[in-house]
C-alpha cells in the first residue's frame, strides 16, 4: 500500500520523523527491525538526554514508538534490502515484499563491518541478502548463514524448512567466500565449509547498497540543511548522517527530515493533481 | 512485440529468433521482482518490435533457471540470437537496462 512517507528505521530518529511527518498531516509507514534489536534498548541509562536523565534505552524506545503510533504512524517490521526510484515513486524492498511511497527517509543507523572478500564478487552468484526472498533457489542445496542479528536464526529455520542444508555461523568474524564462476565454499574463523549459497544476514544494509548512486562523506550520508540527500525524494537522519551518535542529535534530524519529505510529498501531490 | 511470458517449451525458439532479447527471471513471492516489473512492462511497450522483453517465472520453469545459473532474483539476462551477453542481478533503475538494450540495438 502506498504512504506519502516511507520511513527506513525505528530508531529516536526514524520515529522522530515519523511523528513529525504525521504532525503535518501526511501518511506514514516505518520499516524497522523489532526494538529489542536497536542498540539503544541495551543502553542502561541515558544521562544526555535533555530532561530525562537516567532513563533507560529501552524505556526511551518504547515511549517514542508510542508517541509515534498515537500519532498514527504505522508500523511493519522487515528489513529494507532494496530501492529504486521510477517516474515520481521509491519503490522499496521489504523482505520478500514491496512498499511504494514519493518520499523517503533513511534512519536506519549505521551498518557495521566490512564487507567480506567474495561478497560482492559473488553478489547474485551465490551470496545473497535476503533467505526469504532467495531461498528458494537453494532448496535441496549446502548453504551457510552468517547471522548478525537475533532474528537470522529465524531465516536460518526457514532455509533448513524448505530443504537446504544450514551450516550456522552466529556473529562470525573473519570470513572469506571462495568460488570460481559462482560460490564454492566459505571459510570463517578458519573453518571451511562448501556450499552453494552464503546467506549474508546483518541487521542494517549499508546505505549505498540499498540506494545506488548515493551520496556519501567520509562514509557518512550526505545530506544538506533540510536532510535532503542528493537522490530526488531521499532524505536522511539520524547515525547514518554521521557523528555525535546521540539520542537528541537523531531526535532532532529526524524532524528536520520528518518536515522536508512532508513538504516534498505534498508538493509532489499539488503537482500531479 | 508485447511483453512475453516464455515457457521452457518455446523458449529457445523465441530468443533464437530474436535479434535482441531481455529475459527477466522472476517469482511470485520475490518482493525486488515485484519493484522490477513495471519496468520490464514498459520497456517492452518502449522496444515494441525493436527488442524481445520477456519474463520466465523460475517456480514454473525450474529448468531455465537452472541452465542459466539463476541463484538471484530479479536476474535479467540479455541475449543476442540466444547468446547471453550480458546480465543484471538485482534491481537496477531504469537507465542499466535501457543503456545495454540502446547499445546493441
Amino acid at each position: 500500500m502506498a504512504h506519502d512517507v516511507l520511513v527506513i528505521g525505528g530508531g529516536p530518529a526514524g520515529l522522530s520523523a515519523a511523528l513529525n511527518v504525521r504532525a503535518r498531516g501526511r501518511s506514514v509507514l516505518v520499516v524497522s527491525n523489532p526494538p529489542e534489536e536497536n542498540p539503544l534498548w541495551r543502553a542502561e541509562r541515558v544521562d544526555n538526554y535533555i530532561g530525562l536523565p537516567g532513563v533507560s534505552g529501552g524505556e526511551l524506545l518504547t515511549a517514542m514508538r508510542r508517541h509515534a503510533e498515537d500519532a498514527g504512524a504505522e508500523f511493519r517490521q522487515g528489513k529494507v534490502l532494496n530501492a529504486v526510484h521510477m517516474g515520481d515513486t521509491w519503490y522499496v524492498s521489504v523482505d520478500s515484499d514491496m512498499e511504494n511511497a514519493p518520499a523517503v527517509i533513511l534512519a536506519a543507523g549505521i551498518s557495521r563491518g566490512k564487507k567480506f572478500p567474495g561478497e560482492a564478487e559473488f553478489l547474485g552468484r551465490g551470496v545473497s541478502y535476503c533467505a526469504t526472498c532467495d531461498g528458494m533457489l537453494y532448496r535441496n542445496k549446502p548453504v551457510a548463514v552468517l547471522g548478525y542479528s537475533d532474528s537470522a536464526q529465524h531465516e536460518a529455520d526457514f532455509l533448513a524448512g524448505i530443504g537446504c542444508s544450514v551450516t550456522y555461523f552466529d556473529r562470525p568474524k573473519d570470513c572469506v567466500i571462495s568460488g570460481k564462476d559462482r560460490v564454492e565454499s566459505v571459510t570463517c574463523g578458519g573453518e571451511t565449509v562448501p556450499v552453494e549459497g552464503v546467506f549474508l544476514l546483518r541487521p542494517t544494509m549499508a546505505p549505498t547498497d540499498i540506494f545506488p548512486g548515493l551520496a556519501v562523506e567520509n562514509g557518512h550520508v550526505a545530506v544538506d540543511g533540510k536532510m535532503a540527500t542528493n537522490l530526488p525524494g531521499l532524505f536522511a537522519a539520524g547515525d547514518c548522517t554521521g557523528g555525535p551518535l546521540q539520542v537528541s542529535k537523531a531526535a532532532g534530524e529526524g524532524l528536520v527530515a520528518g518536515q522536508s519529505a512532508a513538504a516534498y510529498a505534498a508538493a509532489l501531490a499539488r503537482k500531479n493533481k | 512485440m508485447a511483453l512475453k511470458h516464455l515457457k521452457t517449451a518455446e523458449f529457445d525458439a523465441a530468443v533464437e529468433t530474436a535479434p535482441l532479447a531481455m529475459v527477466d527471471f522472476w517469482a511470485s513471492w520475490c518482493g525486488p521482482c515485484k519493484m522490477l516489473s513495471p519496468l520490464v512492462e514498459a520497456l517492452a511497450e518502449q522496444y515494441d518490435g525493436k527488442a524481445l522483453v520477456a519474463k520466465v517465472n523460475v517456480d514454473e520453469e525450474p529448468d531455465l533457471a537452472a541452465r542459466f545459473g539463476v541463484m538471484s532474483i530479479p536476474t535479467v539476462v540479455f541475449l543476442k540470437n540466444g547468446r547471453e551477453f550480458d546480465r543484471k542481478v538485482g534491481v537496477m533503475p531504469p537507465d542499466a537496462f535501457i543503456s545495454v538494450l540502446d547499445k546493441n540495438l
